[in-house]
């Protein structure tokens, strides 16, 4: 169901008041310390472990790109080129992949509830928080090498910068120029590492204001939404090259877990 | 026979109901206070009607919080011998969100996350040898992003 | 059926931190239009006795997160929380202090 918007209208270019950058460190500190995202993880790790599909097998011999079953620092390394799927992918992508393949779960059964909500989050939002968690700490680092991921960080950056839709709108409407904000959220400028990474370094991430965990996916699918372009497709190539051109641009930051948002 | 079987599924459901829930038995939970639409009400409800200010409660929390679904509070109180703790939002439709209870073996300390309808004054109250002390905050309340 | 719960007791200098993450609607009235469901007591506990009580209400968050701080403390030392909510339904978490 889509929302009526009228968040475009309170689009705002705020004066660089130092101020103004941290006036919610103190909230965004003291909620990360209390937060329920550990029980996000918690749930993963049921999941991940859990035998499911018509071939009864759990994702613990998924690889992730470190080789399968290795969960510690899977997560920074992603998006990357996999040669088993012949194409770049992003977590949710992966975990699809090996959701049909390990479990034998088709497409259709294994999205069917791709986005939860507070009172039944998704396999994904768990699966996502279990897996994020193991990078806590390891430097972010996207796959730079293969000609794919090349090809997927410039597709990314290409509809980064995209106007379409209705209202004419790109990523860069919003998170192109320094000192906007939405209402009292800032809104930072994803296309340069500066303030990408600590971004970045803290998605996917539970949401007080809905008490709902949210992914990367998810978050792109939700911009998609509030640019009036229409609903992206899960782990399209589309999807997964944002994502690299936003991991990409924050290379190097410190992953530092699953976060915690208003 | 069958008297006596339903008489043991009888006695069986009572036994059964008092296992479920033992903390129910024990537990208490001021209904009154809680259901006082000011923060005085609430106070007078939880037998604290005055309370002198005092610099012994401290309140650590955000000055302004982006969303009020989770307002993050941390309360210490150093007043000498104090068993208990109530947090209060002044602007809320039922000002009292919580009281703490302590013995001996714990630290007048707690870290709640509230709701809060919007800017408002965050109240606490801490009892100490039966007399009672406050200490007040304010937190503004904001809505960030775009609608929810 | 309840969510799950975590808790983390760690030793500081002089107490042990305690941090408890509860799984909980914490559906207001107003949420629930008058049929509010919410965690209404809380019980910690230290090798079995009892040292915090708290009473709760609507106005505590959803996913309610506590800390709390216990006097001194030894590693191993068991601490347990409960809950009880207006329901009737409860749970409750174990661990020991690292």
């Amino acid at each position: 169901m889509r929302r009526a918007l009228a968040c475009a209208a309170v689009l705002m270019v705020a004066p660089a008041l130092a101020q103004q950058k941290n006036q919610f460190a103190d909230y965004q500190r003291m909620t990360a310390e209390g937060s329920p995202v550990e029980l996000f993880e918690l749930g993963g790790e049921e999941l991940w472990k859990k035998p499911q599909g018509p071939k009864n097998a759990s994702l613990e011999k998924c690889d992730l790109g470190k080789g399968p079953g290795i969960l510690k620092g899977a997560y920074a390394a992603l998006p990357r080129y996999f040669k088993d799927a012949g194409r770049v992918m992003d977590l949710e992508t992966r975990l699809l992949h090996c959701m049909m393949t390990l479990q034998g779960r088709s497409r259709e059964e294994a999205t069917k509830q791709l986005f939860g909500n507070a009172d039944r989050p998704s396999e994904m939002e768990y699966l996502s928080a279990y897996v994020a968690g193991h990078s806590r700490g390891a430097k972010m680092a996207p796959g730079a090498s293969h000609p794919k991921e090349k090809e997927s960080y410039q597709l990314g950056k290409a509809l980064f910068f995209h106007r379409a839709g209705a209202w004419d709108f790109s990523c860069a409407s919003c998170h192109g120029a320094q000192d906007k904000r939405i209402r009292m959220s800032a809104l930072p400028v994803l296309s340069a590492p500066k303030f990408a990474r600590p971004l970045i370094a803290t998605w996917p991430a539970y949401r007080v204001s809905n008490s709902q965990f949210k992914t990367m996916q998810w978050r792109l699918n939700d911009c998609y939404r509030q640019m009036r372009m229409p609903e992206p497709n899960f782990a399209s190539d589309s999807m997964v090259a944002l994502n690299m051109f936003l991991a990409t641009t924050a290379k190097g930051a410190e992953y530092r877990g699953p976060g915690t948002k208003r | 026979m069958m008297q006596r079987r339903g008489l043991l599924k009888a006695a069986g459901a009572l036994l059964l109901a008092g296992l479920l829930k033992p903390f129910a038995a024990l537990a208490a939970w001021n209904k009154e206070a809680f259901a006082s639409k000011s923060s005085a009400d609430a106070m007078k409800s939880l037998g604290s009607p005055s309370a002198e200010a005092s610099g012994g409660i401290v309140i650590e929390a955000p000055q302004i919080a982006e969303n009020g679904a989770v307002v993050p509070i941390e309360v210490t109180s150093n007043i000498p011998g104090t068993t208990s703790i109530a947090v209060l939002v002044e602007k809320n439709p039922y000002p009292l969100v919580a009281k703490f209870d302590f013995t001996e073996g714990a630290l007048p300390f707690v870290k709640i996350n509230a709701k809060m309808g919007e800017t408002s004054d965050v109240r606490v109250v801490a009892t100490a040898g039966g007399k009672h002390y406050q200490a007040t905050k304010e937190i503004k309340v904001t809505i960030g992003g775009c609608g929810g | 059926m309840a969510g799950p719960m975590k808790m983390r007791a760690t030793l500081a200098s002089g107490y042990t931190d305690v941090r408890v993450l509860m799984t909980h609607p914490m559906a207001t009235e107003q949420q629930t239009k008058g049929q509010p469901h919410f965690i209404q007591n809380l019980e910690v506990k230290v090798n079995g006795k009892t040292v915090i009580e708290g009473q709760i209400s609507q106005a505590v968050s959803r996913n309610p997160v506590f800390s709390f701080r216990l006097k001194g403390g030894a590693k191993g030392d068991k601490i347990e929380v409960s809950w009880l909510d207006n329901k009737g339904d409860t749970n409750k978490t174990e661990t020991a202090v690292a």
